[in-house]
């Protein structure tokens, strides 16, 4: 078959270029560009090389807050998965209780991060907040804007009334799709409970909770405005994640340069992580 | 061994999914249930294996009234139109999986698991996860799963519907050989005629919750108590005619076409049932009496060939062996086998078999 050639069909291609171009390679680009140079006002560059890089790599305050980062974001994956298949279990199957369990599930979803953490913020207020008087009012000593374990309790505590549903509503989907004579073939042969969830409901949710975990690995990774609102990465900064540090130094102290090569270091992080990960899993999944 | 279903019922809410059902099925035989997708096969059998509980009625198994006891407690295997089997196991612990939890020694279970295997020619993918294998091996092992028990009661729900043709042809034939010296009742469900044909025992064929007819799959197929029955145990659908008979004289109130009948029954009107294979273009055997048609539509399955034609303001299907095609639109001459014809009285039951 002869291929027929019309130039014309780039005209549908160039509009994606650019938009591509515009939302993702020429900002992407700008802060390549910072990362290797020194900027001055004007317009002036002096050429770096990867001094920036190397001076992130061994900084001592760019591992902190990678660490906090990761203890973070292990914190809630920990709580946020488990806790998040355990309700999709419990709920219902049928009847009314579905869209009304659905609707309650997704609430949190549709709050605009800024006031997710501003109502955290008011609620966990030790003097007038509604959790942090009542904490102390039952005799312990709460306040996290002071004490740096109140700090990430409230800071997790946020996190996984906010994110859990994301986990629930795609382990309910995935347990929606197990067809029931898979239950009954288990029943036939006398399976117990826990053997039907780790033989057959696990399993068969391997695909939504690698997505699952995938997603909130990436958001938690990236988390920035709920803490923003919350802590201001404080007391000092037992609470400034990767991002929140990137901004402060950033435009705190207009470090144009290491925030740069921090934020492409930070990207790589994302970037591996999720790539290791994925393909950890669907290895599996061709194997087996 | 016996099981015995006593005034069976199953509703849910105001539906009616069973009515009022006696059937009694006997040791060693495989028994068909045959009917249309929701004829009520699929819950008629969650009910003998315990899985559903009927609204009233009373189920007996080996003269011991089973109703509402345990699935677990009922020595049952089960299998399913989609290939059920654990997904993280391989193909040996799938099958060894009902083995290991009744706590058969691992020597024995080896050594059954290995038979199966070898009998359901899965021997050579023991080792593999079940979704490494066709759709063929996947229900082969689901097959497998059932039969390594030892079951008294085996139910197999439209098993080959989701295999392709081949897959299904080649599965088919290997069926009844599977069940054969087995000390069990195997209840098959399904949606087609030939199926229930090719693998003997007893049939009973099912419309909208009700068992119709119960008996030898040929005398099931040969001598259908009712028009209903005929048509369940048809496929392509048989071909409905009121006809007219004065002495020994039959004809369609749509043409003039006349036939003799041997047939002892008072005059007056009925109706015939005609199968597609009794109705060929050609004159072959007892297909003799001449009717003109005009082509409907012509298709080929198979190695046969379906043309569907009108006469009069009736439409018909006939069956003839080989490949061939007509034009649409074509008058042409069939001939129909009057032997083979089955007549039906007004309240549409059996009169006799012409």
């Amino acid at each position: 078959m002869n291929k027929t050639v019309n130039q014309k069909a780039w005209f549908f291609v160039i509009p994606v270029f650019v938009l591509v171009a515009f939302n993702a390679i020429i900002p992407l680009m700008t802060v390549v560009n910072y990362a290797f140079q020194e900027t001055f006002g004007n317009n002036v560059f002096m050429w770096e090389g990867t001094r920036w890089f190397k001076q992130i790599m061994l900084s001592e305050r760019f591992h902190a807050s990678l660490g906090r980062q990761f203890l973070f974001t292990f914190i809630i994956l920990f709580i946020q998965i488990p806790l998040g298949i355990a309700i999709a279990l419990t709920m219902p199957k049928e009847g009314i209780g579905v869209p009304v369990c659905l609707v309650l599930m997704s609430m949190p979803l549709l709050i605009p991060w800024n006031v997710v953490g501003a109502m955290w913020n008011i609620f966990a207020l030790p003097d007038i907040g509604f959790l942090g008087h009542s904490l102390n009012a039952l005799g312990f000593d709460y306040n996290f804007t002071q004490q740096i374990g109140d700090a990430w309790f409230t800071t997790i505590l946020m996190d996984v009334w906010h994110w859990t549903s994301l986990v629930v509503l795609l382990s309910y989907a995935g347990l929606r799709s197990i067809q029931p004579a898979y239950y009954q073939a288990a029943e036939i042969d006398g399976a117990s409970r826990w053997a039907i969830f780790t033989k057959i409901e696990l399993p068969k949710m391997k695909k939504v909770l690698t997505i699952a975990i995938l997603l909130r690995f990436m958001d938690s990774f990236m988390i920035y405005t709920e803490p923003f609102v919350l802590t201001g990465g404080g007391p000092g900064n037992a609470t400034a994640f990767l991002s929140i540090d990137l901004v402060k130094m950033a435009l705190g102290q207009f470090d144009l340069g290491p925030a740069a090569a921090m934020s492409l270091i930070y990207f790589f992080i994302v970037l591996l992580v999720c790539w290791v990960f994925y393909t950890l899993m669907m290895r599996n999944e061709e194997k087996s | 061994m016996s099981l015995e279903l006593k005034n069976v019922e199953k509703k849910i809410g105001l539906d009616t999914h069973i009515y009022s059902t006696n059937l009694k099925l006997e040791k060693n035989t495989i028994n068909i249930l045959l009917g249309s997708t929701l004829a009520g096969k699929t819950t008629l059998m969650q009910i003998m294996a315990g899985l559903d509980k009927p609204t009233s009625g009373e189920i007996w198994f080996n003269n011991e009234n089973v109703t509402g006891m345990k699935v677990q407690k009922r020595n049952v295997s089960m299998v399913y139109q989609q290939f059920i089997n654990y997904p993280n196991f391989t193909v040996y612990d799938n099958i060894a999986s009902p083995l290991k939890i009744t706590g058969v020694s691992s020597d024995e279970t080896k050594q059954r698991v290995g038979k199966v295997a070898e009998l359901l020619k899965l021997s050579g993918m023991l080792n593999k996860k079940p979704n490494e294998l066709s759709g063929g091996q996947q229900q082969r092992t689901a097959l497998a799963r059932a039969l390594v028990k030892d079951s008294d009661l085996i139910l197999l729900d439209e098993p080959l519907a989701n295999l392709d043709f081949k897959l299904r042809e080649e599965l088919r034939e290997e069926l009844p050989k599977l069940f054969e010296n087995r000390d069990c009742i195997v209840v098959y469900a399904t949606t087609e005629p030939s199926e229930a044909l090719l693998l003997g025992g007893n049939t009973a064929t099912l419309q909208e919750g009700k068992i119709i007819q119960y008996g030898k799959t040929l005398d099931t197929y040969n001598k259908p108590n009712s028009l209903v029955s005929a048509q369940v145990f048809s496929d392509p659908p048989m071909n409905i005619a009121k006809i007219k008979k004065t002495g020994d004289q039959c004809s369609f109130l749509q043409n003039d076409i006349q036939w003799k009948t041997k047939l002892n029954i008072k005059d007056g009107e009925y109706k015939v049932g005609i199968r597609p294979h009794n109705i060929t273009t050609y004159k072959d055997g007892n297909n003799t009496l001449e009717i003109k048609g005009k082509v409907l539509i012509s298709e080929i399955s198979g190695s046969e060939s379906l043309i569907h034609f009108t006469n009069g303001n009736l439409n018909w299907v006939s069956l003839s062996n080989g490949v061939f095609q007509k034009n649409v639109g074509d008058e042409m001459n069939l001939y129909m086998n009057t032997d083979e014809f089955v007549y039906f009285d007004q309240n549409e039951r059996l009169v006799s078999n012409g």
